[in-house]
């Protein structure tokens, strides 16, 4: 069980599942090593949402492996909690607790799961408001911030765990155009600090800015992965092309 | 794309209990008490009219119809209190075991799920009438605990009686609300590692508290309302009193209209506040969503 950051961090192999007779994954295979940044991209309800959830085991998943540091996720004697606090997660609605101010947000995890001491979690997580520039709106309601800020946020509560990966499920989709680069200088930031993430998007250029490596899913499989340069410039697969000529 | 997906952790969701999610009740509701102002306005008319109408046309030598009501009133009024008392107590038992029932409405394990929908559907749409009959001839008028012997008075009878239709209501209350909240909310406690009690406990019911208010206040009135029942099983509230009144003064009819509208002007007085702060909340917290 032991794992050295020398293996993936992230294996993924073979992985299927469906929802009823619906067959959403048909074998999905990846490694992620340690600080790698990933993108998947590829048409809706091609099932990337579906393949990150599984990762943190929001999904079980009917066949195939993932290993998260040498924790195997399809095993029914799964401890869901030691694994989640491996794997960070932001949503396209931001998810924040609206009953909590944003400080409250970031602490109550660290407090509640791990029990660490409330003033350290404190200093962290005023630290990680500041990172993410929030800096002043540390008392503020979910309701009165607008979606880019929420969405910081919601990053900031999800490092406040100090995952060792982090999981991203289109998480400017839902925003307003101006405030969708606001989101993404938090994430590259990070990348560029090592944190090993894994992220679904539409953002092309930022994909090829930040992504060490490039997935393209179709109905459930990956059809194509590379480099960025050789992804966005050379792609092989048809459907890739397809998909990046409309979106390009 | 906005995708509800629901991991397996999260509550089963049934759609044809959506009749009581709390923050879709609005005026269509059948249950939904409907005071207005003049009601009791008209209450007052008809209690002050017909006691002076009887004033004008009682004979000398019998006390006149004011008299007798001003004698009485103070009774009256204790036996209203009572009303209340016996209102808030079964509420708190209610609610208290309620809430218990509601959250094993939404509990993984299928036994404890089913049976608590059973419980709760079969109190829902029992007549309360029925219920307090249950109460009050199924339970005994004492019991022994260890060798210690407890009363068991008809109006705790009552309580129990009553506390078994609020219990189910509460039940359907706190299921709505908490099925009424986003997926999202559980799916991202449940990525940060909170277990099942925990996002229940310190992120759901807290968010699901502003939105059962409302139905919760509503359920109060009609509670209230519904303690006149305990008269029928002989419990000294207002309207026993009232039965009580009429006898003591040889069954005076001209008596009945101003005594039974001093009555129902009582439940109104009591009950068109929380009726008005139920409707306030409820747009306040519309606005706020
Ligand atoms: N909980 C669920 N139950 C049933 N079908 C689902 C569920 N979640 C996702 N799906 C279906 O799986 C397919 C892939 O969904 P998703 O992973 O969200 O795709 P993407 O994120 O690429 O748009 C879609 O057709 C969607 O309708
Ligand atoms: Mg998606």
């Amino acid at each position: 069980m032991s794992w050295s950051d020398k293996e993936p961090m992230i294996s993924v192999r073979n992985v299927h599942k469906s929802f009823g007779d619906f067959e959403v994954l048909k074998g999905v295979s990846f490694d992620v090593m340690k600080g790698e940044v990933i993108c998947i991209i590829g048409p809706s309800g091609s099932g990337k949402s579906t393949l990150i959830r599984c990762i943190n085991a929001l999904n079980d998943i009917n066949e195939g492996s993932i290993l998260v540091e040498g924790l195997e996720v399809n095993d029914p004697k799964l401890n869901k909690l030691e694994l989640r606090k491996k794997v960070g997660m932001v949503f396209q609605q931001y998810n924040l607790f609206p009953h909590k101010t944003a400080l409250e947000n970031v602490m109550m995890a660290p407090i509640r799961v791990l029990k660490e001491d409330k003033k350290e979690v404190e200093t962290r997580a005023r630290a990680l408001i500041k990172k993410v520039r929030l800096e002043g709106k540390e008392n503020a309601y979910p309701g009165e911030l607008s979606g880019g800020q929420q969405q910081r946020v919601a990053i900031a509560r999800s490092l406040a765990m100090k995952p060792d990966v982090m999981l991203f499920d289109e998480v400017t989709a839902a925003l307003d155009p101006e405030t969708v680069g606001e989101v993404l200088v938090t994430i590259k930031e990070l990348a560029e600090e090592g944190m090993t993430c894994i992220l679904v998007t539409h953002e092309m250029g930022f994909a090829r800015e930040v992504a060490d490596q490039v997935y393209f899913t179709d109905q459930g499989l990956i059809v194509e992965h590379g480099p960025p340069a050789t992804f966005f410039e050379n792609a092989k697969d048809p459907r890739t092309r397809q998909f990046l000529s409309q979106i390009l | 794309m906005t995708q509800r997906s629901r991991s397996h952790d999260a509550p089963p969701k049934k759609t044809d209990m959506a009749v009581m999610l709390p923050v879709k009740r609005k005026a269509h509701d059948p249950f939904r008490l409907k005071l207005t102002p003049w009601h009791g306005v008209f209450l007052a008319l008809v209690c002050i009219f017909t006691t002076s109408y009887g004033y004008a046309t009682t004979a000398p030598e019998v006390d006149s119809i004011r008299t007798v009501m001003l004698r009485w009133m103070p009774l009256l009024l204790e036996g209203f209190l009572f009303n209340i008392l016996i209102s808030i107590l079964s509420m708190a038992v209610g609610t208290a075991v309620g809430t218990m029932l509601g959250l094993a409405q939404i509990s993984l394990m299928p036994p404890i799920r089913h049976s608590s929908w059973f419980v709760t559907q079969f109190f829902r749409n029992a007549p309360w009438l029925v219920l307090l009959f249950f109460a009050m001839y199924l339970l005994p008028f004492e019991f022994t605990i260890a060798g210690v012997t407890i009363p068991f008075p008809d109006w705790i009878k009552a309580i129990i009686g009553l506390s078994l239709p609020v219990m189910a209501n509460v039940s359907e209350i706190v299921r709505g609300a908490v099925l009424s909240l986003p997926s999202g909310q559980w799916e991202a406690a449940e990525s940060l590692a909170y277990t099942r009690r925990q996002t229940l406990w310190l992120i759901i019911l807290p968010q699901c508290v502003k939105r059962m208010l409302p139905p919760w206040m509503n359920l109060y009135s009609i509670l209230t309302m519904a303690t006149v029942l305990a008269s029928i099983v002989g419990v000294s509230e207002v309207m026993t009193l009232a039965g009580r009144v009429l006898a003591a003064e040889d069954g005076r009819t001209d008596l009945l209209a101003p005594l039974y509208s001093f009555v129902l002007f009582l439940f109104f007085v009591y009950c068109y506040p929380i009726a008005r702060w139920t409707v306030y909340l409820e747009s306040k917290f519309a606005v706020k969503g």
